[in-house]
């Protein structure tokens, strides 16, 4: 048996082990990469950025533990841009694994600059009814959340009183491990007009391209690289940025296993 | 009580991680204590968020008889499990289906098809321009079946199996590198979360 079928034959977990190696030694030695901004992530802050300030953002955590890697960067990165810039945030959740993510990173983010409950913020949780809740929700808010994620009455809240649908909505971000942005765009943004950025896990960000070739978002955020993207853009370094170095070099060895592959395959079919 | 949930997670995370070795007893575990908790908290989630939070809530705080009205039609669903009255499910299905097709057929037209279309209506005044729209038209022409592909028919269809290729390629690229942040995930809370071993 020659090189090449060997190595067509090489054991998977040689393969595992690799992978391995190439994402723990980046980690450990906490090494980073210089980070380069794409536009359609440029595009996202700028939007939040362009907000006047005391703008109601509602940010839909639509993901969860599954997409946490991903997601939770890019949540965290867009708080901070939030609060930072004193916008009020509005958080609800699709799926309602996504509530406790959303909780945490809303809550520690918020303690950081200050923010009070009910009046710089608030959590309304998660309601079934999908579709039907979004398109429903741009007529009162109220038709489907009464109580916040901890049951108190939302017009008790501050904050809450003279936001009825998506008219008091300034912007709407949703971060996406699934199909709920398709329908955030489809029906939200298209009924409504509601200006939308999505926040999407890297298996669906080629879907959500179009909509943004389109106009129908104004920024989108895609996997690990978009979120450390945006964590270098609102100046705070964190999960996103300390696993890039390992993701760049997890994809080199990648493609190399990618042309090794090719070669023999190549190799193999003229010996034979 | 928080490291205690840390110390579960690393040692549901090794015990997943051993299947790459091969399958084990750990694995199995690992896997059966997800299933059954999945299980329970869906029912628990079913009760909570559906059941009482939409139809005894409302009748019992808002006095909101009106809920009752799709409640019978949800119990009229669970009529499938006896053969002799299966046919009362249809009335609830069909309703679900009309609502469905409804919001579906106006929301796709409004924001998905005419919104697209127009993104696709483009003057030929750059590459990009150019490229959009030739990829658009060569695609369609791959997913036209009536005629026979011949001449420059069958060309545009081999164009536009390019343009395919392309998106195939384009996703299975980020499916790599969302798999592998997914695994970047894990590494980062073993060696954060429960080592301690780096801060971030």
């Amino acid at each position: 048996m020659g090189f090449w079928e060997r190595m067509a034959r090489i054991d998977r977990r040689i393969i595992y082990l690799f992978i391995a190696v190439v994402v723990i030694v980046p980690i450990l030695l906490q090494i980073t990469l210089p980070v380069t901004v794409s536009p359609p992530v440029r595009m996202a802050y700028e939007t939040i950025d362009a907000l006047p300030e005391s703008s109601v953002v509602m940010i839909s955590i639509d993901y969860d533990a599954a997409s946490m890697p991903e997601l939770q960067p890019m949540l965290r990165a867009i708080l901070h841009h939030c609060f930072s810039k004193n916008l009020r945030v509005l958080m609800i959740a699709q799926w309602a694994l996504g509530v406790p993510l959303g909780i945490e990173a809303l809550e520690s983010v918020a303690k950081e600059y200050g923010k009070k409950y009910g009046v710089d913020y608030v959590n309304l949780g998660f309601r079934p009814g999908g579709m039907a809740q979004m398109v429903g929700m741009g007529k009162e808010i109220r038709d489907y959340f009464l109580t916040d994620y901890r049951g108190t009455p939302i017009d008790s809240l501050p904050m809450m009183r003279h936001i009825h649908n998506y008219q008091d909505i300034a912007l709407l971000v949703g971060l996406e491990a699934g199909a709920t942005g398709d329908m955030w765009v489809i029906y939200v943004g298209g009924r409504y007009r509601q200006d939308i950025i999505l926040g999407v896990t890297a298996v669906i960000a080629p879907d959500a391209y179009p909509y943004l070739q389109a106009g129908q978002i104004k920024g989108l955020i895609g996997g690990l690289k978009g979120a450390s993207e945006y964590e270098y853009l609102v100046g705070k370094p964190g999960l996103g940025m300390a696993g890039m170095t390992a993701q760049s070099c997890a994809h080199i060895l990648i493609i190399l296993f990618i042309i090794i592959g090719n070669i023999g395959y190549f190799m193999i079919r003229r010996r034979k | 009580m928080e490291v205690l949930g840390v110390w579960i997670a690393a040692g549901l995370t090794l015990c997943i991680f051993s299947f790459l070795y091969r399958d084990n007893p750990f694995y199995k575990f690992a896997e059966h204590l997800y299933v059954g908790f999945s299980a329970g908290y869906w029912l628990v989630y079913t009760w909570e968020y559906t059941i009482k939070g939409m139809l005894i809530d409302p009748i019992r705080l808002q006095h909101a008889y009106s809920v009752l009205i799709p409640g019978f039609f949800g119990v009229l669903m669970l009529s499938r499990w006896f053969p002799r009255i299966a046919w009362l499910s249809r009335i609830s299905i069909s309703f679900t289906v009309g609502i469905g097709a409804g919001l579906a057929l106006t929301g796709q037209i409004h924001g998905f098809i005419l919104p697209q279309l127009k993104a696709t209506l483009l003057p030929l005044t750059s590459i990009n321009n150019f490229l959009i729209v030739f990829g658009v038209i060569t695609t369609l022409f791959y997913f036209f079946f009536s005629r026979e592909r011949k001449g420059v028919t069958r060309v545009f269809a081999r164009i536009g199996i390019v343009y395919i290729m392309v998106a195939f390629g384009a996703a299975f690229g980020y499916t790599v590198m969302a798999r592998i942040s997914l695994l970047i995930g894990r590494f980062l809370f073993l060696f954060r979360d429960w080592l301690h071993i780096i801060k971030v």
